[in-house]
């Protein structure tokens, strides 16, 4: 008897490894990392210009009084397009706007911003994700709202959608205060 | 019209595989000779069916038919034509079609040539094949057809993840593929004699050339892919226990030690239960790798291929299966009678003792790879990583290769202690002096793991050539110089592996063109950086001059680079290899002020790892190659072998 119960061992064992697994399986998928950088400093670094129509873009000017939003993209995201001209109509109504290309040529942000817009006020180059690193940003586009004093503040993770914008725009008073 | 012949084959085959198993079942529980004569046709028809299918799509992709939507989601007509081939299988659906294709592939070999078995063991064999392969159709024909068309046709395709597009890893995956797979013969046959209760020698016998090829596949696999992860992701690394590396890992313990629980099953009828539980986890090892790997359950680097749905069809394949499995284990391993009892210091306890080290090493991967799993259900995000493997798998690994100084050298049945001292002393010279080299001539103090190490490869290298001391090489079987060589190539893989931890130079530099770097007597020159394109990629290619006592030895590009489609960045070391090691070489990022980042490596004897794995296979296919032989030669006696074979003859060693 005691050594038959034994040879039900492995199954037993088995059988807890599938329950894990199933559960595990089954539980929601994490596919949104956010960053740990909301309300932490912007980390400084400077970036050279991803343009040739846009100044360069240094994190260690941000903290000079106004929020801000700050655009991770690159001309070869099709997202990015895609959310160009909700950017462009925040930039209309007076929003500031700074862009970081991501593992972007000059050229071709050129050819981007000719065809979809130029919503930004300086836009950085950054050739190997250095910043984007330092943001804690996972992809692209991710759009952050920065304050005054240089500090991050919100991350909006995705294209921005219409839907987005009074949230973005309600931040950004926030940063104000 | 080829992608439509490739799913009626598919169909055909799949109904085919109902059809054995139906066979199976008459034949075995009712005796019926038609269904006898049948089933072996039938297989061999299933085969050849499926490898046709395999055929069709490699056509598909190296047609570039844009209108199959497997060949539009994963290739691209400007991709090199090795890529296009190697494509067929580079993906989700493509690597599932060659999973069955390789599966029913070996039940036909399994149908043609296994002679050994007794026949209703055999027909039970080919029916449990079969019952597995209706399960991976199932999932092939309803969950992922990789003959879907795609209306209308894509103008091009969106070509194959560029970390993939390398000569090395187009032929890495179905070297794996034909180790998983390969393993559900071993598993077909514990069922199988688990049904007819014929766990005996004769089964063990049978049973060992299959297990030996699918694990020579693996071995390979494994060492190439770590070789592959060395040059190809730049990290300079050789194995970074992530859930994909130790999912090819864990069912290549588990033919090892099947391989070896075989051994004493045919030499002495011993282990009879141990045995087919082996072959059922070998197998479950297979397929659990596989559900990790596909369901994208745990996060990996290698996370190309994931899809959590996907994932519960394995996952219910894996409970049909491997449960059932259990269960008639449970059920029916206590009427095998139970084999030969053995004394304590012989060569199937040393044997046992290397099946008791293996499956802790197994457990313990097993538990490391699922426990992120396991804390993130309380809410713990944690990663289990090289720390704690290296700490708890290398003193067990160590442990191992100190027990195959002893293994080979004993006798069956029962062996004198003061003997097997005599016998075993000129490898523990060999380690007691490398103990005293390392700790005398070491630049630096290195670890005691590494010193272990260095020590226990030195004692396994002398201990493993021994059994051929004295013995007429030229009657030595083919086999014995198998196991001499796999052991010889574990020593020189642990050798590498400790060398290459204790004494690697690293140098991390921020180059500007003209400067120069000096690592372990090499002199690496940075002439600059240029622009260059390939096929479908740009890149950075750096110019490293690099000279040896003021001579130049030749000229390393390394490159950083951009792929369009998808894009991505990857990074091209390079290594150039001396007999003594390996200069290893990374350009990395561009910095603001025209530097580059540059980083070399010196890796003393890391080509050893890999040789060490190369013989390690080699071995195994000498072995196959002999055993082979020997029972076409011997015809199909049933009782259990001589006991000299693979043994030291008596008399031999002095004693």
């Amino acid at each position: 008897m005691k050594r038959s119960l034994i040879l039900w061992i492995p199954l037993a064992g088995y059988l807890v490894f599938l329950g894990i697994a199933s559960l595990g399986l089954n539980r929601e998928q994490q596919t949104v990392i956010e960053s740990r950088m909301i309300g932490k400093e912007i980390p400084g670094i400077d970036l050279p210009a991803a343009s040739s129509t846009n100044p360069a873009l240094s994190t260690k000017e941000m903290a000079d009084g106004k929020p801000r939003l700050l655009n991770i993209f690159a001309s070869w995201c099709v997202p990015c397009a895609a959310e160009a001209p909700v950017l462009a109509q925040m930039a209309q109504q007076g929003v500031r706007i700074d862009g970081v290309a991501i593992r972007d040529a000059r050229a071709d942000v050129d050819a981007f911003l000719a065809r979809h817009g130029d919503p930004f006020q300086r836009i950085g180059l950054d050739a190997r994700s250095t910043l984007q690193f330092y943001l804690g940003s996972s992809g692209v586009p991710e759009t952050f709202v920065v304050d005054g004093k240089g500090v991050i503040r919100y991350q909006h993770i995705g294209a921005v959608g219409p839907q987005d914008v009074d949230t973005l725009l309600a931040k950004l008073r926030e940063a104000e205060s | 019209m080829i992608a439509e012949i490739g799913l009626a084959a598919l169909w055909l085959a799949a109904t085919l595989a109902g059809l054995q198993l139906l066979l199976a079942w008459t034949a075995v529980a009712r005796g019926n000779a038609d269904a006898q004569r049948l089933i072996r046709p039938v297989a061999v028809a299933q085969g050849v069916l499926t490898g046709l299918a395999m055929a069709l799509l490699i056509l598909l992709f190296l047609q570039s038919d844009m209108s199959v939507y497997l060949v539009a989601a994963n290739s691209h007509s400007m991709k090199p034509f090795i890529y296009k081939f190697a494509g067929a299988w580079g993906n989700h659906e493509g690597s599932m079609l060659l999973w069955i294709a390789v599966m029913s592939m070996a039940g036909a070999a399994v149908a043609l040539f296994e002679r050994g078995l007794d026949r209703r063991t055999h027909i039970a064999t080919l029916g449990a094949q079969a019952a597995i392969s209706l399960g991976f159709y199932a999932f092939l024909l309803l969950a992922s057809n990789p003959f879907k068309r795609l209306v209308p046709a894509a103008a091009d395709g969106q070509g194959l993840n560029p970390l993939l597009q390398d000569p090395g890893l187009a032929f890495h995956p179905p070297t794996l593929y034909f180790g998983y797979v390969g393993l559900s013969v071993a598993f077909s046959f514990a069922v199988g004699a688990l049904l007819t209760r014929q766990v005996n020698a004769r089964f063990a016998r049978a049973i060992r050339p299959w297990v030996l090829a699918a694990w020579i596949m693996l071995t390979i696999g494994i060492t190439a892919g770590s070789y592959w992860a060395y040059y190809e992701l730049g990290w300079g690394g050789w194995w970074f226990w992530d859930p994909v590396e130790n999912a090819s890992l864990m069912p290549w313990l588990a033919a090892t030690a099947l391989l070896h629980s075989a051994t004493v099953l045919a030499t002495r009828d011993a282990l009879r239960a141990w045995t087919i539980m082996l072959s059922v986890v070998a197998f479950a090892m297979s397929m659990i790798g596989t559900f990790l790997v596909r369901s994208g359950i745990l996060t990996s680097v290698h996370a190309f291929a994931v899809d959590p749905t996907r994932g519960s069809f394995i996952l219910a394949l894996l409970g049909i299966y491997i449960g059932g499995a259990l269960a008639l284990f449970a059920l029916r391993v206590h009427t095998v009678n139970e084999g030969s009892r053995f004394e304590p210091v012989s060569r199937e306890a040393m044997l046992v003792l290397n099946n008791l080290l293996l499956c802790v090493i197994l457990g313990l991967v097993l538990i490391g790879t699922l426990y992120p799993l396991l804390t993130e259900m309380v809410g713990l995000r944690v990663s289990v990583g090289p720390p704690y493997f290296n700490a708890i798998i290398g003193p067990l690994a160590l442990a191992l290769m100190a027990a195959l100084v002893v293994g080979p050298l004993l006798r069956w049945r029962r062996d004198d202690p003061r003997a097997l001292l005599r016998r075993t002393a000129p490898a523990l010279i060999a380690g007691a002096l490398t103990l005293i080299a390392v700790l005398a001539l070491a630049p630096h103090p290195i670890g005691w793991m590494t010193t272990t190490g260095f020590v226990v490869a030195a004692a396994v290298a002398v201990a493993s050539v021994a059994p051929l001391w004295g013995r007429n090489l030229r009657r030595t079987p083919l086999f014995t110089y198998g196991m001499v060589i796999a052991h010889l190539g574990c020593a020189v893989c642990i050798a590498g592996i400790a060398s290459e931890s204790a004494f690697s130079q690293e140098k991390l530099a921020a180059a500007r063109p003209g400067d120069t770097f000096e690592i372990a007597g090499n002199k690496v020159a940075f002439d600059g950086v240029m622009p260059i394109a390939g096929p479908n990629w740009t890149a950075m290619q750096a110019n490293l001059t690099v000279s040896r006592n003021g001579r130049v030895i030749g000229v390393a590009k390394p490159q950083a680079r951009f792929f369009s489609d998808p894009p991505t960045p990857t990074t091209e070391s390079v290594q150039m290899t001396r007999w003594s090691g390996q200069l290893y070489l990374v350009l990395g990022d561009a910095l603001e002020d025209g530097r580059w980042q540059l980083r070399i490596w010196w890796k003393p004897f890391v080509t050893f790892i890999w040789y060490g794995g190369g013989m390690i296979a080699l071995g195994g296919l000498l072995a196959l190659v002999g055993r082979v032989r020997r029972e076409r030669k011997h015809g199909r006696a049933a009782e259990p072998e001589p006991v000299s074979a693979g043994a030291p003859p008596q008399g031999a060693v002095p004693a």
